[in-house]
């Protein structure tokens, strides 16, 4: 067969380019850039709104905010980058070519006029029914459309990830097995399948009903698979967020995993258990019995929580392993302390792998108990939690990764390097304030989703504690440091690409070391030389011993409240 | 390195690292003991949720809500004259979410029983008792049965925490919890 793609060889670092699959990828990620833009305005706008001194939207501009906010960065932002870290998976570290480019592109177009459509319906003002769309609650067919089309278009994207498996597979441009990352890539790929058609399942009736061909929806049945699609679409982005993790740890220390069994396996449960769980957002529903609640939160056992406590120790220890490796050997810490902790790829990495799973997994699971979220479901520790999930987690990952990517695939300097040093630590600390003040205001009550918590236009009213007000303050000052750490995120992508000097030194992510020769050293690390990443253990148990705190202190709050049964 | 296929082809023969296995053991022990800790708390603990629901429809949940009321109104609360309803202890009680407001308020007796039933006239509606900090989805078509005790005595609120358009933040309920 003549193969007619063409190729450039990436001069940082030696992979063969496909040069079609090197312009869907900058596509891509400009345009989940463009929308975490968009999105993070209307969050901006969401969180002084919800600043009880400043107040910023009317009521109907709060709650169409609060969707548009959703929609765009949750769905929009993320997945397109994903799908951009897909095809650089797929094409870039397996060096082949992408299988059809053409359907790529119809996918991307999909995307794209699917998020418009949607956005246009939710800013004309008659879709405002936030992004999970609970029926009976109407939003205008175009609302519905847009986000099927946008579905179509990642279904196809997934689709030329996997042919460009196969052609990689069949072309042998690799030896062995895939690489760790495109390992986790496949396993995101095959969950957002699993996403996609549960989607289907219950965005394509809906379309219907607000159409008016189908005449009831049930709320309980609609919420059920909603779920399984939105929630499922949250492990995508952890799996994800998880692959780049060991991808910046390869990148930056020439880190190999302790062990590529465990983490193999630990992806492994992903798959087998996550996609389960949709019920954690069902717990105070009527007409599930607890039963199934029970092992549905659970993802069976908890099997699915196992794998990221693993993936939690796994990624560290790979980093320490190559730290100790070169020398950074005494003490405990010395191999973090001596880690470049002022190169944003490392600094975003580092603070994602922490804030993930202190803000984000062990509030996830200690509110999945089913009693427990008795005391949390629905008041502002919602969005608290998981603003420690896909903004201090997965957002963070994708701005960490970016800092190395942009420059290396487009060739260029990063137009601001100093103020980029700063960018994951004000954008991190900031949102990860964010996540905090909301959870805190949320074990007072707080709803989520909420115009007035003085309720200055209700018959009754509910007076919160001080604190809760003061918590929707410094919720919303948060907001405007994490806000500016996103813009200057943006601003330094964008200005890279636009205006970027072209590249003259090596990636500056790449600092210490990414040649080859080392990874050759290290790949002869026998992996059990005993405890051999003993201060990333130290780490992991205390991060154990706050998740234990943490989960009892919750089981005693519940004691509290009124007896139930 | 993870971006690069293992180095050694046969990679699941190689010996997994102590610490990792050590790890992996206490992570799985914790997970099955936060999995233990749901049904212990069904039979040990006083918070859970029976799952005791029905089918209904609006207006038949509407009529019942309606005849406790009749029965039992000992007075009305602020200028919107909404009834508030004093049950017998120990009785079934109703409480109906529509837009925008919880109705009736109801008036209970510290340590007593009740079983309240929960639904919605029109969209989903959250259940926000305050500040005890409870929380229930009420549905449509759905009738949510919880047996309550209240053990403090007090005005208690019901905020509404599920988005139910444009007067949502304006949906505020009463209970009120009297010593006997
Ligand atoms: C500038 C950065 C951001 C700020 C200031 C911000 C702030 C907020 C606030 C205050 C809420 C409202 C909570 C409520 O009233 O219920 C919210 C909701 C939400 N945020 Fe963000 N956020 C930001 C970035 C992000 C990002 C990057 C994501 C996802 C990747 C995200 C996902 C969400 C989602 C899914 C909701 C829930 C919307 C709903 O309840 O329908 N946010 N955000
Ligand atoms: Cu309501
Ligand atoms: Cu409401």
């Amino acid at each position: 067969m003549i193969n007619t793609t063409n190729y450039r060889t990436c001069p940082d670092t030696g992979f063969k380019i496909d040069l079609s699959a090197d312009k869907l990828i900058k596509w891509n990620a400009v345009s989940g850039v463009v929308f975490l833009l968009i999105g993070g305005l209307f969050g901006l706008g969401v969180a002084l709104t919800r600043w009880p001194a400043v107040h910023l939207l009317p009521a109907d501009w709060f709650y169409l905010a609060l969707t548009a906010h959703g929609f765009d960065v949750l769905l929009v932002w993320i997945i397109f980058f994903e799908v951009a870290v897909l095809y650089f998976a797929g094409a870039v570290l397996l060096g082949s070519r992408l299988a059809a480019p053409k359907v790529a592109w119809l996918a991307y177009w999909m995307m794209l006029g699917g998020a418009i459509i949607t956005n246009i319906a939710v800013l004309r003002g008659d879709s405002t029914v936030m992004f999970t769309s609970y029926v009976p609650m109407k939003a205008a067919p175009e609302f519905y459309l847009g986000i099927i089309i946008f579905a179509v278009g990642v279904l196809l994207a997934c689709i030329v990830f996997f042919g460009t498996l196969v052609i990689a597979k069949q072309d042998k441009t690799y030896t062995g097995s895939v690489p760790l990352v495109v390992f986790g890539a496949t396993v995101a790929a095959i969950i957002a399948v699993f996403t996609i058609a549960a989607g289907a399942i219950i965005l394509i009736p809906t379309l219907l009903w607000s159409v008016g061909y189908v005449g009831h929806i049930d709320t309980l049945m609609y919420k059920i698979v909603w779920w399984a699609m939105g929630h499922s679409s949250q492990q995508v982005n952890v799996v994800v967020q998880i692959s780049l993790w060991y991808a910046l740890a390869a990148i930056l220390f020439g880190a190999k995993p302790l062990s590529e069994k465990v983490s193999r396996t630990a992806f492994l449960l992903y798959i087998l258990f996550l996609q389960l769980a949709s019920v954690h957002h069902l717990l105070v529903e009527p007409g599930l019995s607890s039963e199934y609640k029970i092992f549905n939160t659970s993802y069976a056992l908890y099997l699915a929580v196992l794998g990221s406590m693993i993936h939690g120790l796994t990624v560290p220890g790979a980093v320490e392993a190559a730290q100790r490796k070169k020398g950074y050997n005494k003490g405990l810490f010395e191999w973090l302390r001596k880690a470049p902790w002022g190169n944003p790829a490392f600094s975003g990495f580092a603070l994602s792998v922490v804030l993930f799973g202190f803000l984000g997994g062990i509030t996830g699971v200690m509110m999945g108990a089913e009693q427990l979220n008795i005391i949390i479901h629905n008041t502002l520790y919602v969005p608290g939690h998981f603003h420690g999930t896909v903004v201090v987690g997965t957002t963070l990952a994708f701005m960490a990764f970016s800092y190395w990517f942009v420059p290396v695939l487009w060739q260029k300097e990063l137009v601001m390097p100093g103020i980029a040093k700063w960018q994951p630590y004000l954008f991190g600390i900031g949102m990860g304030l964010v996540s905090v003040f909301m959870m805190g205001a949320g074990t007072l009550g707080v709803p989520r989703r909420h115009w007035d918590i003085n309720f200055s236009d209700a018959a009754m009213a509910y007076e919160f504690p001080g604190a809760a007000h003061l918590m929707m303050g410094l919720n919303g000052m948060a907001a405007l440091v994490g806000g500016l750490g996103a813009a200057i995120f943006i601003l330094n992508m964008v200005g890279t690409i636009l205006w970027g000097k072209p590249k003259t030194k090596a990636a500056p992510a790449a600092e210490p070391s990414t040649d080859t020769h080392g990874a050759q050293v290290l790949a002869s690390h026998g992996s059990a030389e005993g405890m051999s990443v003993p201060g990333t253990f130290t780490l992991a148990m205390v991060f154990l011993v706050a998740f234990v705190l943490y989960y009892f202190v919750n089981w005693k709050y519940l004691a509290g409240v009124w007896p139930l049964s | 390195m993870s971006i690069f296929p293992p180095e050694k082809r046969i990679w699941w023969k190689e010996p997994i690292e102590r610490s990792e296995i050590l790890w992996i053991v206490i992570a799985l022990v914790w997970s099955l003991i936060m999995f233990v800790m749901m049904p212990y708390w069904h039979i040990a603990g006083e918070q859970n949720l029976s799952n005791e629901a029905y089918r209904i429809r609006p207006e038949v949940f509407a009529e019942r809500t309606e005849a406790m009321a009749e029965k039992y109104t000992v007075r009305e609360e602020g200028d919107t004259g909404i009834p508030v309803v004093h049950p017998p202890a120990g009785s079934d009680i109703y409480m109906l979410a529509r837009l925008w407001e919880w109705w009736p308020v109801l008036e209970l007796e510290k340590d007593q029983t009740y079983r309240l039933h929960l639904s919605s006239m029109d969209y989903q509606h959250g259940f926000s008792l305050l500040p005890e900090n409870i929380n229930l989805q009420i549905h449509p078509d759905y009738e949510m049965v919880v047996t309550i005790k209240p053990n403090r005595s007090g005005e208690y609120s019901v905020v509404c925490n599920e988005f139910c358009g444009i007067g949502h933040h304006t949906m505020v309920g009463r209970i009120h919890v009297v010593d006997k």
